[in-house]
């Protein structure tokens, strides 16, 4: 089971003076359990890749599979698959309708046809996933919350159709870090625990190191970079600067001690790994003195 | 899907049309569609045919675009067609029940026909060529004048610039909630009449949510930045007329004349 992208092309407005090729030639496969990021600059084609994954865009040319189904054939079997691949677009919180919370979250769940038991059980089970109390905001008018509230609303009804693969354009942009905080920790938590696949779009460097197990860097509408994002970030500092990426800020921080002489694992993933790594540097380094 | 409306839409180009003054273009049109209805000879149409093909040509645009700009209005030109073919009195050249045609009716429907056509197209013309902030400026310019009748000429046009500048956002702001709403399973292409009315809240509600938001905010950056309305402003860009402006008035005016000759004098 995987999403298998072959010599994918995407150009948008075909015989207008507005044509814009977004995606050239993307070959990729995403399989299932992985935590993939995916980076970019601005217009780098990353909203294009990510709206073929689940059909919203068919290719120019090439061919998309999702677990085996062309995404670019109009079938019930599309349609299928596209419940399989939940998208939660950038600023999600845009596409609240509904009367009240939890109306809002069932709207994708009773789109797939299940029974008001067990919506109301997913729209439970979504609503705590976001760390919002179902008593307390349930009947409440989507309208009526702040903007990082909105957004947990809109993540949950994309939670609350279960779907295989959860892809996430941009999910923390203009949220605080704790609402970042939580919605990053429920969303690794279903990583592990339900063994879904996730694909993040993110600018931040550091959530994407943090989590994710494989990175893809887009430039230019073409994948340059796809592989284990400390790897990526050890050997080709170079290709990720010019892509306008970089590396992490921690990365940034111990490449710069080693390269000052300090002998410093520099393969780091969170700042609490970090401490340790230069705590045992300094360490280590007064013990050879 | 939804940008692939035309009618109305600008197409960047250099071409004599496009480096027209728009107060020109917009006399120029008004005076030609007036001369459109002078032709009602067989001749005369002919002459606001090649003149329509000769400025089609000048403007430099592929030709499909402009059989884009007739495509939604298929149904009004066949629908008058038809009216003038049947409904005419004269010689019967076929009968089937109540319904005749006779050779007047043929007649009339070609020339209703073709005068459509030509209309349209023309009109297309200008707004093809002329980019919309330019085009209400040059409405700005000429309602000008009436100003002291107390026609509000700087917040009429206004009005237009900002109507037309979010026509674009609130398209992509349409097709990009499409989307979110198609990914979470909803459905707006199948389904009976008032079925697929209702699939259309989860995507209305918050369109409009999005534009008054929108309107909101954008009053507030304008009133941050002091606007206030026509009183003395200035603008970046000033209009000026050119050897251009006066060849297209020309030629206008000859062809406008010519077809008023045929048609009262000749």
């Amino acid at each position: 089971m995987s999403i298998t992208l072959t010599d994918v092309s995407y150009t948008y407005g075909i015989g207008t003076p507005f044509e814009k090729t977004a995606l050239r030639d993307v070959n990729l496969e995403i399989r299932t359990g992985e935590f993939v990021g995916i980076i970019g600059h601005t217009g780098s084609g990353k909203s294009t890749l990510i709206q073929h994954l689940n059909g919203l865009l068919r290719p120019t040319t090439g061919t998309v599979m999702v677990d085996g189904v062309d995404v670019a054939q109009k079938s019930k079997e599309v349609m299928a698959m596209r419940h399989k691949v939940g998208m939660v677009f950038q600023y999600p919180e845009h596409q609240l309708f509904e009367e009240t919370i939890a109306k809002d979250i069932a709207f994708g769940p009773h789109n797939l046809g299940l029974s008001e038991e067990v919506i109301a059980e997913r729209v439970k089970e979504a609503m705590e996933f976001v760390g919002l109390d179902y008593d307390t905001f349930a009947e409440r008018s989507p309208f009526r919350l702040s903007g990082g509230q909105m957004r947990r609303v809109a993540i949950a009804g994309v939670i609350a159709m279960h779907p295989d693969y959860l892809i996430l354009d941009e999910p923390s942009a203009g949220l605080d870090p704790r609402g970042r905080e939580e919605i990053f920790s429920g969303i690794l938590k279903w990583h592990k625990d339900k063994g879904i696949t996730v694909i993040l779009v993110s600018h931040n460097m550091d959530d994407i190191s943090r989590m994710a197990d494989r990175l893809i860097v887009l430039a230019d509408s073409r994948i340059i970079l796809d592989g284990p994002p400390l790897d990526i970030f050890e050997t080709r500092q170079d290709m990720l600067r010019q892509a306008g990426v970089g590396v992490p800020p921690v990365t940034e921080v111990l490449q710069y001690l080693k390269g000052r002489g300090l002998s410093i694992c520099d393969k780091v993933r969170t700042v609490d790994e970090a401490v340790q790594y230069v705590y045992d540097g300094i360490r280590g380094d007064s013990h050879a003195h | 899907m939804l940008t692939d409306i035309t009618l109305g839409q600008y197409f960047p180009g250099h071409s004599f049309l496009h480096k027209l003054d728009p107060r020109a273009k917009l006399v120029a049109t008004m005076i030609f569609i007036v001369a459109i209805f002078f032709a009602d000879s067989f001749e005369a149409n002919v002459i606001v045919g090649v003149f329509v093909i000769f400025s089609l040509l000048l403007s430099r645009l592929p030709f499909k675009l402009i059989l884009k700009s007739l495509k939604p209005l298929w149904i009004i030109i066949v629908f008058t067609m038809g009216i003038h073919i049947f409904t005419t009195p004269g010689n019967i050249v076929w009968e089937c029940s109540f319904f005749h045609i006779t050779d007047e009716g043929l007649a009339r429907g070609g020339l209703m026909t073709a005068r459509l056509v030509f209309l349209i197209v023309f009109s297309s013309l200008l707004t093809y060529t002329t980019s919309p902030i330019v085009l209400t400026d040059g409405i700005e310019h000429l309602l000008n004048p009436f100003r002291r009748f107390g026609v509000p000429a700087h917040e009429l046009a206004m009005m237009m610039t900002i109507a037309l500048r979010f026509i674009p956002t609130l398209l992509e702001e349409t097709d990009r909630i499409m989307k979110a709403q198609t990914a979470r399973g909803a459905n707006f292409t199948s389904g009976s009449l008032i079925q697929r009315g209702r699939n259309m809240i989860p995507l209305l509600v918050p369109l409009f949510v999005s534009a008054f938001r929108r309107a909101d905010d954008l009053a507030t950056a304008m009133e941050a930045r002091c606007y206030r309305g026509g009183m003395n402003r200035t603008r970046m860009t000033d209009l000026s007329y050119t050897y251009r402006d006066g060849v297209a008035m020309a030629g206008v005016i000859i062809i406008t004349a010519v077809l008023a000759w045929m048609r009262w004098l000749a």
